[in-house]
Formats: structure tokens, C-alpha cells, sequence
């Protein structure tokens, strides 16, 4: 009884895009001219997601379920920070530099950890994060240690359009961005890669058989994913013009898993609504009460892997099925 | 040369304490995670309430230092029953991601609770008098506390291991371990066999995380923070055996205090770097079985 | 005798002080249906293992199509030509029954990789997959997730899988193995039918079966091969009858 994963896409089905599937974009613009208040959360929103769709690339689809993720978040939100403080501050020239940077270090890392499963993965994984850690702790001189990057200085986009106050051009920012790597991420699972990838996370052993490449194909998804969250982390830093410890603790490893297992793995919009809810949501209870919080969070993760495995999508799902077959 | 003696010296009592207490609480992991397969990422939930019910034994019941002690050992292992039946029996077949999320959850629940009963800030850890001094051992004195510590651990480590080598429970564990199905044709009941292993495991957690107390600072954040160290511990000796965290715990104990002594400003940094390093020459651990 | 299209040739396999293939010599002929059996822990599997390049053998060598193959993966032997089934289904179980034939035709193809364009837009894979389920009368359940299938066509399933690779030589492990009676007349079909130039290998229990699709029958006893030749001359042969008919039927 796995983890619910989204129905496989497969060489039967459409690559067209769904009515449903430009929701989250109307909804962003809709947040945008219609709650400009909450347009810094919101951009925060929008990083996350797209550090939820770089996990749902590896994790949903690839099936390789890693503790590290956040070491690829941090390590672009670093490359980010200490690029605009020590060479240039333009914000796509450090976005390229930091996505290229995850990928080199996605690739490296990649390389090793793909070589094993199941525990020896997970551990592998979980010490990359806890180095990467003690790195930005340790460095002092150049990650700022636990003070992080402050004023991290970051320049016009385009050289035209200046980062407000009121987080406008942030927003924009980030919804672009994220619109980029959400085509990325769809075209690449709808592809016949992306259905090999499925085929490696249902047996293993059979891909093996028909001759293909598992380890490469999974190198290719876990290096793009690393750079896709790389370029996240990368936001984070430009959009806060901040950088410190929190963007690569074990603990964001857990929560980015946690957000995307709450929206439904393996179905790409999980990564969209599991972290809007959770953020959402942790604004305003965490704030009342931050124990209760956590408690909450905890058990409701125990009850969707007891009960709800598909998630909130999943969900979804379900009551739309039954709803079709009482009125056939 | 003296200097550097005595440094050594002190990096081998203080490595050895903690490590003696990485391996308490580390050892129970090791076992059920071999026995059972399960990817318990909870396990410092185990420790870290030891630690708590310690506290709250002495504070609220009144008991001196050693029963609590005692007690908060045996609760964590009743309090694990329950949980063991009740959540993580149903997901021994699962997929490693369900009981990686599934732990995580209990973490999340576990900090919950410990920051409502007991804030966010870290709890002093309660030591007896007759701890607090230092003692005298070859003409060098050392904290009572920690000599105290490395005595126990290592009686704990031989009881368990005579208990594993000698006891018809011991050699059920073993044959589970090596192969489950078999154990269960012959008529072993290995769900009795995974509770009671758990209880130990985690009471075994406890214990550690009440005794080292004063080493591993009692905060809510405990399970999050030490859970990379229980990993590690685990990972670098071998799963499923009692040698394996032994060495694992030493190794990790003697390297992290040798590194936070000698080159504080790369703080863990070599010891995960080597962690890593290790898991790529032999991905069992060192005592794992290929 | 070097037109063989896969040859073993000292082949041996032991774990520890178990010897599970002695020397074993072997050849398959181009469009042969070959069948191997042998009583239970014979080291039926374990040989065809070797043969895929999942079980690195201990000594011996491999040919296929007089390249020697010992060493290769695998991945390589597959794209060589050298196709199986397993004993147990191994399918991609949640996928469809389409998918799961078209991930292998898309390897065969090269277009496996292919990482922009939607799969569905691959027409050349979905037609050639569902050309091949139609064949093994499959063609109405493509859309059907493959786990919820039953069993004997389940097994169907696994040979498409195989064909889609378009083996030239085809290594069946037990294909009707767990099908029920009412549905092995299906699997029997569906093997008759199977292309002429293919060189089969079978690995069967149920005789009926055997003798009825093999034209050449080696025996497999404890790692060795006890003998090897015609039907006729394997049902006529009194060891054969003595260590495996017996047994099986007994």
C-alpha cells in the first residue's frame, strides 16, 4: 500500500493543457491586484512551491525518497547571496549562476547518492544537508556563519524594474519563475522520460530488463531537480535580500516534505496547494500559538499516512469520483 | 607533549562518555530498524522523553535521582508498547516514505508536547550530590558525573550483549534478524518479537537520554537535532547487530569531541564529511552484513 | 554447429560450497523451441539469470550471436537481442497495460529518453504497442491498470512486454506458471503464435505444456545436464523418467 502517488500520464494519455490547469495562475493574479498586502507572503508562497515541485520531480515521480532536498534549497539561496555580494548584484545573472551551480553540485552529489537505496540513501542524504550546514555555519568569512548575508544588494530587473518595497516586482518575480520551471517540470513527466522515471519507482528491476538507463535517467531528474530548487532558494535570497542558516536545516528537508505529502505527491499541483495551505495556515495559527502548531502539523501528517495518502488533491479526487457515480 | 597528552586524554574521557551514551540510545534503533525494516526517524522522541519523564518524576513525585531514573526508563518502554501496537504496527509493510512521514509526524508531536509542558528554553539537567564532584583516577581528576556515566554504559553494554549471546530471546532476535520469514515458519511470533524489541529499544533510549542528560542538552528540539547523530551512529556501524552502534558510537563520540576540541571552527563538519565518505566505501556500515 | 545463435559454454554457478550450474554446455539454434526442464532447484532460473546477465556466472562463457557476452550487463544483452519473462510477474503493476508495453518499445526504439515532447505525440511507440496487444488479444484491456487484470492475462502482459524489446531470442520462465486451467488454453494460444524467427527458450513444469511446444527438450538435474534431445527421445529416456517424471507426477 504505497504512498498514493497521481494518476501516471503514460503514452495513452494528453499532454494538453486542462481549463483546471491555469487556476493557480489566475489565482496568483488575482492575489496580485486584489490583496497587494499579502504580496510578500506571497512571493514567499510561490519560492516554495516551486522548491515543492523540484521534490515532487525526484520524489513523486522518480520515487527516490531523499532528507536532503533542502541542501540544494540552501545551497543556491548561498551561491545567490554571496554572488550579488562579491561580484554583481544583477537578479538573473545570480539566478543563472545559482541554478548552474545546484545543477554542478546536484550532479556531484547525485552521482553518489543514486548509487544506493532505501536506508543508506536516506542517511546519505541527511548527512549532505547536515554538511552543507556546518558549512554555511562554519565559514564565517564568506556565509556570514549564523548572522547569515545581510543587505544582500540586488539590482534592477532587466535594469528596469526596481525592487519595491511593497514586494510588486518581487511577486512578479517569482510567479514568472515559477511559471518557467512549472513548464519544465509538466513537459518533462508528460515526456517519455518522465514515464521511464515512473517506470524506475514502480519496479526497478523490470526497467533494468528492457534495457534502460535507470541511473542516468535518475542523475538527469535529480540534477535538474537539485538546480530547480537551487533556483528557489536563490529567490528566497534576492526577494529577502537575507541569507542565514534556516534555508538549509534538516528541519526544511522535513517541512518541504511535509507540504508536498499534504497537497498529494506525484501530481504536480500537490506541490502548488500543500505548501499554499501550509504557509497560509502556519501564518496565522503559528502566530496565535506556535505549540499547537506544531501539534497540528504532526498529527495531521500521522493521519494522512494512516488515512489520506493521496493528500489533499487525492482527496479531491476521491469525492469527485464518487460525486460522478451518483449522478451517472 | 604533556599538553598534548593531557588533551588527548580528556578528548578520550569526554568522547568516551558521550559516546557511550550515543550508544544507549542508538542501540535500540539499530536493532529494531534490522529487525523490522523501519525507517524510525522518531527514535530520539524516545530519548529525549526520557530525559523529560526523569525531570518530571523527580519534580512532581518526588523521587531522588536513581529511582527516577529507573522509572522514566520503564515508562518510555510502556508508553512505546502502546504506540508500537497502535501506529507503528501498521506500517511495518509500508514504503520507506510513508514510515519516513509517519515519523516525522510523531517528531512534530513529540516537540509539541515537550514545549507545552516544558517551554521552548533547555532544562538543567537534575544531577545528585554524590555526581557532582570530580574524582580522582591516576593521579587526574575527571568529572564525577561522566566517570560515572562510562561505568554504567559499559555494565549496560554487558548485560545486553550476554543477554543477546545467551538468552533463548536473544537468539530468537538473531534468527529474526536474519531472516524473518524463516523465524516465523518455525513459529516464532515476530509481532510479539517486534514489541517486545521495541519496549527494550526504546526504553534502552530512555535511559540514555535521561543519563546523558547533562551531555545532550534536554530541549524540545531534541529529536530533530540529535536524529542526524542516532543515524550516523547507526549508519557507520552496521544495522541489525550490537557491534556495529558500539563501534559506530565510539567512533562518532571520540571524532566529534577529538574535532569540537582541535578544530572548533569546522564544528561537525568532518565528521558527517567522513560519514559520507564511509557510507560510499561500504554502504552497510562497518559491520553491516553485505 | 557455429551458426548457434546463444551458446554457453563451461558455464558454473555455486553460492559458498552450493554448486548450482556444473559446467554446463549449451546451445541454442536460431528460431528454436527449446525447452529446459528439470525438477524443482535443478538451477533452471538461475542458468536463464545467467544467461540475462542479472547473476554474473562463477566460470564459463557466454556467446550470443558469436559475440561473447559474459561480461556485459544487463541493459547491453537486451539491446543485443536477448529478451525474457520472469517467473513471477514483474510488470509496472499501476500502470497501464498500454505502459507498461510501451516504456519497453520506447527503449527498443531509442526513444525512451526523450525528454520534451508529451509520450502520448510518440505515435510511432503507442501504434506499434497496441499492434502487439492486439495480437495477444490484449487490445481491449490497454487502458486497464495492469494489476487489476487477471492473472493468466497478466501473464500475457509479461510476453508483450518481452516482444516489444523484439527479441531474437526470447527466454520464457514459467509462462504459465499460477494460471488457472480455465485460462492456460489463452497462454498456449498465444505462444503458438509467437514470431517464427524468435528462438525460444521455455522453462516449464507442466508437460503437457512442453511437449507440446518444444521441438528439443534438455533435462536439467542438479546443475548438470542429464541429457538433451527430441520429445520423443526425452519421454523414451529412463533417467529422465526415473529423476523428473516420477517426481512430477508422481
Amino acid at each position: 500500500m504505497p504512498l498514493a502517488r497521481g494518476p501516471a500520464i503514460g503514452y495513452g494519455g494528453s499532454a494538453r493543457l486542462h481549463p483546471a490547469e491555469l487556476l493557480p495562475w489566475a489565482f496568483a493574479i488575482a492575489v496580485y491586484f486584489l490583496a497587494p498586502s499579502y504580496l510578500p507572503l506571497g512571493a514567499y508562497v510561490l519560492i516554495i512551491i516551486l522548491f515543492a515541485l523540484s521534490l515532487d520531480l525526484i520524489l513523486g515521480y522518480g520515487g527516490i525518497v531523499t532528507l536532503g532536498h533542502a541542501a540544494y534549497f540552501g545551497f543556491g539561496a548561498y551561491v545567490a547571496g554571496v554572488f550579488a555580494v562579491r561580484v554583481h548584484g544583477d537578479p538573473l545573472l545570480g539566478l543563472a549562476v545559482a541554478a548552474a551551480a545546484s545543477a554542478a553540485f546536484g550532479a556531484a552529489t547525485g552521482a553518489v547518492v543514486l548509487r544506493t537505496r532505501a536506508l543508506a540513501l536516506l542517511m546519505l542524504t541527511l548527512a549532505l544537508v547536515s554538511i552543507v550546514f556546518e558549512v554555511a555555519n562554519k565559514w564565517t568569512e564568506v556565509t556570514g556563519g549564523a548572522d547569515g548575508l545581510n543587505s544582500v544588494p540586488v539590482g534592477q530587473l532587466l535594469g528596469a524594474f526596481r525592487f519595491d518595497l511593497f514586494g510588486k516586482t518581487a511577486f512578479l518575480y517569482c510567479l514568472a519563475v515559477l511559471a518557467a520551471g512549472w513548464w519544465l517540470v509538466r513537459s518533462l513527466v508528460h515526456s517519455p522520460f518522465g514515464a521511464s522515471l515512473v517506470g524506475a519507482r514502480e519496479n526497478e528491476a523490470r526497467m533494468h530488463a528492457i534495457g534502460a538507463p535507470v541511473y542516468a535517467r535518475q542523475l538527469c531528474a535529480y540534477t535538474l531537480a537539485a538546480a530547480l530548487a537551487g533556483v528557489a532558494g536563490a529567490l528566497l535570497t534576492q526577494t529577502t535580500q537575507f541569507v542565514g542558516l534556516s534555508v538549509v536545516s534538516f528541519e526544511l528537508s522535513g517541512e518541504i516534505l511535509v507540504m508536498l505529502v499534504l497537497g498529494g505527491v506525484g501530481r504536480i499541483y500537490g506541490a502548488f496547494v500543500g505548501p499554499l495551505v501550509f504557509i497560509v495556515a502556519r501564518d496565522y495559527l503559528a502566530k496565535q500559538s506556535p505549540e499547537y502548531w506544531v501539534l497540528g502539523i504532526g498529527v495531521l501528517l500521522i493521519l494522512i499516512v494512516m488515512f489520506a495518502r493521496g493528500g489533499i488533491l487525492g482527496l479531491a479526487d476521491g469525492i469527485a469520483a464518487r460525486w460522478r457515480r451518483s449522478r451517472p | 607533549m604533556d599538553a598534548f597528552l593531557s588533551s588527548l586524554i580528556s578528548i578520550g574521557f569526554h568522547g568516551l562518555a558521550y559516546g557511550m551514551i550515543l550508544y544507549a540510545i542508538s542501540v535500540g534503533l539499530s536493532v529494531t530498524m534490522g529487525l523490522m525494516g523501519f525507517v524510525n526517524l522518531a527514535h530520539g522522541v524516545f530519548a529525549m522523553a526520557g530525559g523529560y519523564v526523569m525531570l518530571a518524576a523527580m519534580s512532581r513525585l518526588g523521587l531522588p535521582w536513581l529511582p527516577a531514573l529507573g522509572f522514566a526508563c520503564v515508562a518510555v518502554a510502556l508508553g512505546s508498547v502502546v504506540l508500537e501496537r497502535v501506529l507503528y504496527a501498521r506500517l511495518y509493510r509500508a514504503g520507506e516514505l510513508e514510515q519516513v512521514l509517519f515519523t516525522i509526524g510523531l517528531i512534530f508531536v513529540a516537540i509539541a508536547i515537550a514545549r507545552l509542558a516544558y517551554g521552548p528554553l533547555p532544562q538543567a539537567a537534575p544531577l545528585p550530590d554524590y555526581l557532582k564532584g570530580q574524582v580522582e583516577i591516576a593521579g587526574r581528576s575527571f568529572p564525577m558525573y561522566r566517570a560515572a556515566v562510562i561505568l554504567s554504559s559499559a555494565v549496560l553494554v554487558a548485560i545486553l550483549w550476554i543477554g543477546l549471546e545467551r538468552t533463548r530471546w536473544g537468539a530468537i532476535v538473531r534468527a529474526a534478524v536474519d531472516n524473518g520469514p524463516m523465524a516465523e515458519s518455525i513459529g516464532i511470533d515476530t509481532g510479539r518479537l517486534f514489541t517486545l524489541t521495541f519496549a527494550v529499544g526504546s526504553g534502552l533510549a530512555a535511559l540514555g537520554g535521561a543519563l546523558g542528560a547533562d551531555l545532550i542538552a534536554m530541549t524540545p528540539t531534541y529529536p530533530f537535532e540529535q536524529l542526524v547523530y542516532f543515524l550516523v551512529v547507526v549508519a557507520v556501524g552496521g544495522l541489525g547487530t550490537l557491534r556495529g552502534p558500539f563501534l559506530g558510537a565510539l567512533l562518532i563520540g571520540l571524532g566529534d569531541t577529538a574535532c569540537k576540541y582541535w578544530v572548533p571552527q569546522f564544528g561537525a563538519f568532518f565528521v558527517f564529511a567522513a560519514t559520507f565518505a564511509l557510507l560510499l566505501w561500504r554502504p552497510r556500515g562497518l559491520l553491516g552484513r553485505a | 554447429m557455429s551458426d548457434a545463435l546463444l551458446q554457453t559454454s563451461g558455464l558454473c554457478k555455486s553460492f559458498g560450497a552450493l554448486t548450482v550450474a556444473d559446467n554446463i554446455e549449451f546451445r541454442l539454434e536460431p528460431g528454436a523451441r527449446h525447452a529446459l526442464i528439470g525438477p524443482n532447484g535443478a538451477g533452471k532460473t538461475t542458468f536463464v539469470n545467467m544467461l540475462t546477465g542479472q547473476l554474473p556466472p562463477s566460470a564459463g562463457r557466454i556467446e550470443f550471436a558469436g559475440e561473447d557476452v559474459t561480461r556485459l550487463g544487463q541493459a547491453a544483452r537486451v539491446k543485443r537481442g536477448l529478451g525474457r519473462t520472469f517467473q513471477i510477474n514483474t510488470l509496472f503493476g499501476a500502470l497501464s497495460v498500454l505502459d507498461n508495453v510501451a516504456l519497453g518499445v520506447a527503449e527498443r526504439r531509442g526513444v525512451g529518453g526523450r525528454a520534451w515532447r508529451a509520450a502520448g505525440s510518440h505515435r510511432e511507440v503507442r501504434d506499434e504497442s497496441l499492434e502487439l496487444l492486439a495480437s495477444l488479444g490484449l487490445a481491449d484491456d490497454a487502458a486497464s491498470r495492469t494489476v487489476d487484470l487477471p492473472y493468466g492475462k497478466q501473464r500475457l502482459v509479461e510476453i508483450a512486454l518481452a516482444l516489444g524489446l523484439r527479441p531474437k531470442v526470447l527466454l520464457l520462465d514459467e509462462p504459465a506458471a499460477g494460471v488457472p486451467s480455465t485460462e492456460s488454453q489463452r497462454v498456449l494460444d498465444v505462444l503458438g503464435r509467437l514470431p517464427a524467427g524468435v528462438a525460444i527458450l521455455i522453462i516449464e513444469h507442466d508437460m503437457e505444456l512442453v511437449f507440446r511446444f518444444a521441438q528439443r527438450i534438455t533435462v536439467l538435474v542438479r546443475g548438470q545436464i542429464l541429457c538433451e534431445g527430441a520429445p520423443r527421445e526425452i519421454a523414451a529416456d529412463a533417467r529422465v523418467r526415473e529423476v523428473y517424471l516420477g517426481d512430477a507426477h508422481g
